[in-house]
């Protein structure tokens, strides 16, 4: 523009004011998509996982999925007790609760207060790669090396076992909680370590009593995390810990979990629309419902214990 | 020689000493960060640390109680001598002189703890479980930083809900809890409002009589209004130390003059 031509003005647009702003909208559009597609997939799960529950709950009666003990939609005469394969996954994922939780708290802890910076720098990668290991390997794992140790110990221990199972699950989810773990004691402020020390505390206080508890909100989103990723687990419990529906929370029987159950019955040949085939989505919706409440309670778990620092 | 200029600077009658600092140099790895620094602190007193920001003055305070150990890289020479024991010698353990010698931060950095577990937390690490003595001790070390009447009914409240000014006081009453021999102030009241900051120096006064203060501080109204002797540092070395009417009156040394003029800094 010519400055004889005209006094600046605010009102007016300029052309390259209307292409900034087509611009910045383009982009929110495209960002929005973007955000919209896991909103959507997760969206979608749901409905389908209720949609066919609705007409499985049509045929079966809820109450008896809910209270019954025995699993067995595929006999003559069928039961549909769904705590016959929700003890699998409770036991299971216990034991690999009670490895993980203090392992990874442990490794967390020492990663971020004691190792030197160029430990932690090699040892962090290495840790997480476990979590790269293939489900299925440590599946075999557990069948193959650690149940016969195991057996050693307990020698009634069946070949197929939930606590091998949950340790070896245990092992997997170790690197996630002590990686979240030490994100979160690494994101508390250096002045509250400095604080401490300079009171006297040894490192190991300052790491108990001021670190830990300052990160407790992202820790204890670490232990939810481990939970739903043992409850969701499939391939270790279909490997090692057997196949058989029991009712049990004794670790040292074989029994199914809700994700054994549904790959075993998946990988068969069932025509769609059949109450076989219903019973998947309705072992799903009892699956999801479970990782929705430990979601539910970690997430009230660490509003509560939440530290502002 | 330096270290005769500086004794000649130094006040010529000495009063009761509580620490002795001799020829002392500290390293950042290769970075000579204080050189060859001698002088006092008087028991009981408040000295002040001045200097333009990177004289060293923050570095020197935190000599004192072995802050520097915390990081790697660090490297003491001379001495810090308390009751003739040299407390930066690679010998004596960094805890052992936190312990007696604790610190305020520029910042006011309570736990996320209630206010009692704030003010508890140097007993709990000596590994006191006494519960009316530490009852006993927090009330003394609130009433001391001049809290307890502010906070007396939420003692178990979060920290956090004081104000800027009451979360420097806790910090305050933590701090001297335990009975330390003397308190490092890193700038207390930088992150203060002016009325805060007057009850922060109020404060410190009134706790001359339990223990020694050493406090670093850029401004120099603040060093006035209510240390008792004063440092001057000026890149890593101590320039003048006297006390603190003669060097912002009658200063020995032109840097010092310039500094206090507002000339350098």
């Amino acid at each position: 523009m010519a400055k004889s031509e005209a006094v600046f003005s605010f009102t007016k647009v300029s052309a390259s004011r209307r292409i900034r702003d087509i611009k910045e909208k383009a982009i929110e559009v495209v960002l929005f998509l973007a955000a919209s597609v896991s909103v959507l997939t997760t969206v979608g799960i749901i409905f389908l996982l209720i949609e066919e529950s609705v007409l499985f709950f049509q045929k079966v009666s809820f109450w008896e999925f809910i209270t019954g003990t025995e699993w067995t939609p595929l006999f003559a005469e069928p039961s549909y007790g769904i705590w016959a394969l929700l003890s699998g996954t409770i036991t299971t994922s216990a034991i690999a609760l009670v490895v993980s939780i203090p392992m990874g708290t442990i490794i967390a802890i020492y990663l971020s207060e004691f190792a030197s910076p160029k430990l932690r720098e090699i040892c962090k990668p290495i840790l997480e790669l476990l979590a790269a290991i293939p489900t299925v390997v440590y599946g075999y794992f557990a069948l193959l090396f650690v149940t016969p140790l195991l057996q050693k110990i307990f020698p009634e221990l069946p070949g197929f076992n939930m606590l091998s199972a949950g340790i070896v699950m245990g092992l997997m989810i170790v690197p996630l909680v002590s990686s979240l773990s030490e994100d979160a004691m690494r994101a508390v402020p250096v002045s509250l370590r400095e604080g401490s020390m300079a009171m006297g505390a040894t490192k190991l206080q300052t790491a108990i009593r001021v670190v830990f508890p300052a990160a407790i909100s992202g820790i204890i989103a670490s232990y939810i995390l481990a939970a739903s990723r043992a409850v969701g687990e499939t391939m270790i419990v279909a490997v090692a810990a057997g196949l058989q529906p029991n009712f049990t929370f004794n670790p040292l029987k074989s029994a199914a979990t809700v994700t054994a159950y549904i790959v075993q019955v998946s990988l068969g040949d069932l025509p769609r629309g059949t109450l076989e085939y219903q019973t998947i989505f309705a072992a799903g919706l009892a699956l999801f419902v479970m990782t929705l409440i430990l979601n539910i309670i970690g997430y009230l778990l660490a509003k509560r214990y939440r530290e502002i620092y | 020689m330096v270290e005769q200029e500086q004794s000649q600077s130094m006040v010529s009658e000495r009063p009761p000493v509580v620490a002795e600092v001799v020829d002392l140099n500290f390293f950042y790895g290769d970075f000579h960060a204080l050189k060859n620094i001698n002088f006092y602190i008087p028991a009981n007193k408040v000295t002040a640390l001045i200097g333009p920001s990177g004289c060293g003055k923050t570095t020197l305070l935190r000599c004192f109680n072995r802050m520097h150990d915390l990081y790697p890289g660090n490297r003491y020479e001379g001495g810090i001598l308390v009751n003739g024991e040299n407390i930066i010698s690679p010998k004596v353990d960094p805890i052992e002189v936190r312990m007696r010698i604790s610190m305020v931060f520029q910042k006011p950095n309570p736990f996320p703890k209630s206010i009692y577990e704030n003010v508890a937390y140097g007993l709990r690490v000596r590994g006191i479980r006494d519960k009316s003595l530490i009852d006993q001790k927090v009330e003394e070390a609130l009433r001391g930083a001049a809290l307890w009447d502010e906070v007396k009914d939420r003692l178990h409240e979060s920290a956090y809900a004081l104000s800027g000014g009451q979360q420097q006081r806790l910090c305050i009453a933590r701090a001297i809890v335990t009975d330390p021999d003397i308190v490092l102030f890193d700038e207390p009241t930088s992150a203060l409002d002016p009325i805060a900051t007057r009850s922060i120096e109020e404060l410190m006064v009134s706790l001359k009589e339990r223990v020694t203060i050493i406090i670093v501080t850029h401004s120099m109204q603040q060093a006035a209004r209510f240390s008792d002797y004063t440092a001057f540092m000026y890149m890593g070395e101590l320039i003048e130390f006297n006390d603190t009417k003669t060097v912002f009156n009658n200063a020995s040394h032109p840097q010092t003059q310039e500094y206090i003029s507002g000339k350098i800094g």
